[in-house]
């Protein structure tokens, strides 16, 4: 289990399901549909199918539910006050008022129907992130982005930094606990005062963290160029991505229920 | 006479503003030539120009006058920069500032990627590498999860991918511990064994140059001693005046013979002191 | 994290003691340092330093880090200060001390480390040289005058010169009364200087005693990785080559006349 710590950076769980195989650019298009169908959907009749699709899909990743449920967790007070402003805010029948605040009978509706909507989408997205590793979505994004050249969206080096920003950040954590450990030894105090206090005290963690990772900026470029790094021009990758039969059948399956349910619902 | 792999003719450097530096000299006419097969340590003390001297083996840094060849390419030949640097091989100090991906196989990779060589013979490179450094089971490992040593390693093993005639190490022991010091050794000594990888290694640390071909000491930006580690190590008040260590036996050897008995000079290590004093077997 | 922990470690440290703590990477050494001031709690067990249980909830850490102090491996990576003066005052100020005080306190602990204060007060940590960072990294713990004062590998990666200094300073600061507690890898730099070695493997004690006791156990030590000063190394290979020399033998000169003894060549 040791060798897949490198890859659980966020919240990717590795896996050989059927999910977990598709390409990455089939996951990233699903998911950008997804955000599409339930911004074209509204109603209850259509947020119950797309439900029961990703239900499925969840099914078929073999991922236990209560992972794309943790994802919820910390959004809830999003979600929350969404339901409260659309509870309280919008006119209509009233059902009951308490001195200024009214409840509308549309209001619930509406509440309930965005906090539906926030939950289908945070539960797709996050079944994208939880099937597909860091390493292979960087790939999937610079490889679609890639038709972007021309107008100037920089695809590789887009993908680049996020490489680069995956490996480093358990270095920096690591050098985080270290330079506050190494300034409460000089009594330096990072959890007490007020507000203006509190955010005095980083300075002393903020600034050696901020100097160390300019220095290890310089040090990567120097490496990378000693490497023959010079852009993405014509380079190769280690692992193309290869579009295969299943992922054009996924993406099918896809297209098809979207526009079957944006169309009808 | 074989045509040398590196040379350099007077060559002189000054860190301009651009570079953050002052305008003092770090280079002051350097002349040396590395033959390939050779395994040649650099040594001085922090500020002796050492690592300045290595930046302009693979054109990082081009001489402010002189000229450095590399392989018959001339470093400051705009366009044959790319070419000098898949010859030439880097490795640097410290392990964590190197790496690039988020794995040791991707990592290797990067250079191979960068040369722009098919998937499937990059495959072979890794194997082949990361085989060569000994970390092939290490292949799927993200860096952080390595020892120094082992990262350093890696590092290795991402520079010998790109087939280069010559590493280049800018004290790439300086950040490790002594087991981590002894494995990057140890793996640079095999490949300039196995592979006829050339070799050129800058350290502060006396005990890592005894194995080398021939040493080169540098001080103030210029060569002031070159020969075999012994003829170096024989002149103990020499390279303790330009701030470098003598190892304990050779420390040990020099006060013996000045006190005016029969030790010879350039005593290195605790095997020879040992032949001297107990030459019965 | 949880790697290498501690497991039943009992020690004393006494006033005026200069020990060093050795071990391969991964032994525990610097899990064990942290304790010393706070830093890390044990799980079980009671850490005493001067006879306060730091291990009890209403124990007051402060006080205690400025009596322990701790330097860190590669300290000059917690610079943080627009000046020289700032930095190096930072724990003080953090005591409590008044202005003219924190400056007192700053020049001394420069002088300390070898710096001259009035030239570099005002500069900025991150201008100076790696090596007069260090220094002034250290000055900045030793600016609140700890009675003890724990290094994590001070000497790492500097060169010849540079860790001489540092090893003088620190032999200075222990003449000078300081409980020292050093953090190495390197065996001749703790046979020179320590006066009581503790040897940590796999997060417990291994060997515990004076440099010539532990170098003594050269089996044990290469069981457990480590080497041995590469002075005592030969007179251990010369004594099993056949050669009668004492083998608890620490540095050059005392090789040196034990080698003119043996070998008879007083004349």
């Amino acid at each position: 289990m040791r060798m897949f710590r490198s890859v659980t950076i966020g919240q990717h769980i590795p896996g050989d399901s059927i999910i977990h195989r598709l390409d990455p650019r089939t996951k990233i298009l699903s998911a950008i549909l997804l955000i599409v169908l339930l911004f074209v959907v509204n109603g209850f009749a259509g947020y119950g199918l797309v439900a029961l699709a990703i239900a499925l899909v969840v099914r078929a990743s073999r991922i236990p539910g209560k992972f794309v449920l943790r994802g919820i967790r910390p959004l809830m007070m999003i979600l929350i006050l969404t339901l409260a402003l659309h509870l309280f805010m919008t006119d209509g029948r009233v059902i009951f008022q308490f001195f200024f605040l009214k409840v509308t009978w549309e209001g619930l509706v509406r509440g309930l129907l965005m906090g539906t909507r926030l939950i289908l989408l945070i539960m797709g997205t996050s079944m994208l992130t939880l099937t597909t590793s860091p390493m292979q979505l960087t790939d999937g994004i610079e490889t679609l982005l890639r038709p972007g050249k021309k107008i100037g969206i920089p695809a590789h080096e887009l993908a680049m930094m996020m490489t680069i920003a995956l490996r480093f950040i358990p270095t920096l954590l690591e050098e985080t606990e270290k330079i506050m450990k190494a300034q409460m030894a000089r009594g330096a105090d990072f959890q007490s005062g007020g507000l203006m206090q509190r955010a005095k005290s980083l300075i002393p963690l903020l600034v050696p963290l901020f100097v160390n990772a300019f220095r290890r900026a310089d040090d990567l470029a120097i490496a990378m160029e000693a490497r023959g790094y010079r852009g993405g021009e014509g380079r190769t990758k280690l692992r193309e991505l290869q579009f295969q039969q299943h992922d054009l059948v996924a993406l099918f399956l896809v297209v098809v229920f979207s526009v079957l349910v944006g169309v009808f619902f | 006479m074989t045509e040398p792999l590196i040379r350099f003719s007077d060559v002189s450097f000054i860190y301009t503003k651009t570079h953050g530096g002052e305008g003092l000299p770090a280079l002051k006419d350097i002349n040396f030539e590395v033959f390939e097969g050779e395994f040649v340590a650099v040594l001085g003390h922090n500020g002796s120009g050492k690592s300045t001297l290595a930046k302009h083996v693979n054109a990082l840094l081009t001489p402010t006058s002189g000229q450095v060849v590399v392989a018959g390419l001339d470093t400051a030949d705009q366009e044959k920069v790319w070419e000098i640097r898949q010859k030439v091989g880097m490795v640097f100090q410290n392990p964590d500032n190197q790496l690039v991906a988020t794995t040791v196989e991707e990592d290797v990779a990067f250079g191979p990627e960068n040369l722009g060589i098919p998937s499937a013979e990059i495959e072979e490179r890794i194997a082949a590498a990361l085989q060569a450094v000994d970390m092939l089971s290490y292949r799927l490992h993200s860096p952080h999860q390595l020892s120094g040593g082992q990262k350093q390693r890696v590092a290795i093993a991402g520079v010998i991918s790109m087939l280069p005639k010559c590493i280049v190490l800018d004290e790439p022991t300086a950040m490790l511990d002594p087991a981590g010091r002894s494995e990057v050794i140890s793996t640079i000594h095999r490949l300039n064994k196995e592979e006829q990888i050339t070799v050129l290694h800058i350290t502060h640390h006396m005990d890592e140059v005894i194995g080398a071909d021939r040493v080169i000491v540098m001080d103030e930006g210029s060569i002031v001693m070159q020969g075999t580690p012994r003829q170096v190590f024989s002149q103990v008040d020499l390279l303790r005046s330009l701030h470098l260590d003598v190892p304990q036996v050779t420390d040990l050897a020099e006060r013996l013979r000045n006190r005016g008995h029969r030790v010879p000079q350039g005593i290195l290590t605790v095997k020879e002191m040992v032949m001297l004093l107990c030459p019965s077997d | 994290m949880s790697q290498a922990a501690l497991r039943n470690v009992s020690l004393e440290i006494e006033d005026g003691e200069l020990v060093g703590i050795i071990g391969p990477t991964g032994s525990g050494k610097s899990t064990l340092v942290q304790h010393f001031n706070g830093l890390l709690k044990p799980d079980s067990g009671k850490v005493y330093v001067d006879g306060v249980d730091l291990t009890l909830k209403d124990t007051q850490l402060r006080p205690i880090r400025q009596k322990v102090g701790m330097v860190f491996q590669y300290p000059e990576h917690q610079l943080f200060g627009e000046t020289v003066l700032e930095d190096v005052g930072f724990g003080p100020q953090n005591i409590g001390l008044s202005d003219d005080d924190v400056v007192q306190r700053v020049q001394e602990a420069l002088a300390y480390v070898g710096l001259d204060f009035a030239s570099i007060k005002d500069q900025s940590p991150f201008e100076l040289s790696g090596g007069q960072k260090r220094r002034v990294a250290i000055a900045g713990v030793l600016a609140m005058r700890p009675s003890v004062l724990i290094l994590d590998e001070p000497t790492a990666g500097l060169d010849p010169e540079g860790r001489e200094e540092i090893l003088a300073e620190i032999r200075q600061l222990h003449n000078d009364g300081i409980t020292v507690v050093l953090v190495t890898h390197s065996m001749e730099d703790v046979a020179r200087l320590a006066s009581r070695l503790i040897v940590m493997d796999q997060g417990a004690v291994a060997l515990d005693g004076t440099p010539v006791e532990v170098f003594g156990q050269a089996a044990r030590l290469k069981e457990l990785g480590l080497g041995l000063p590469e002075i005592t190394e030969l007179m251990h290979e010369l004594k099993a080559n056949g050669l009668d020399v004492r083998t608890d033998i620490l540095t050059v000169p005392e090789a040196e006349e034990e080698i003119i003894r043996v070998m008879g060549w007083q004349k």
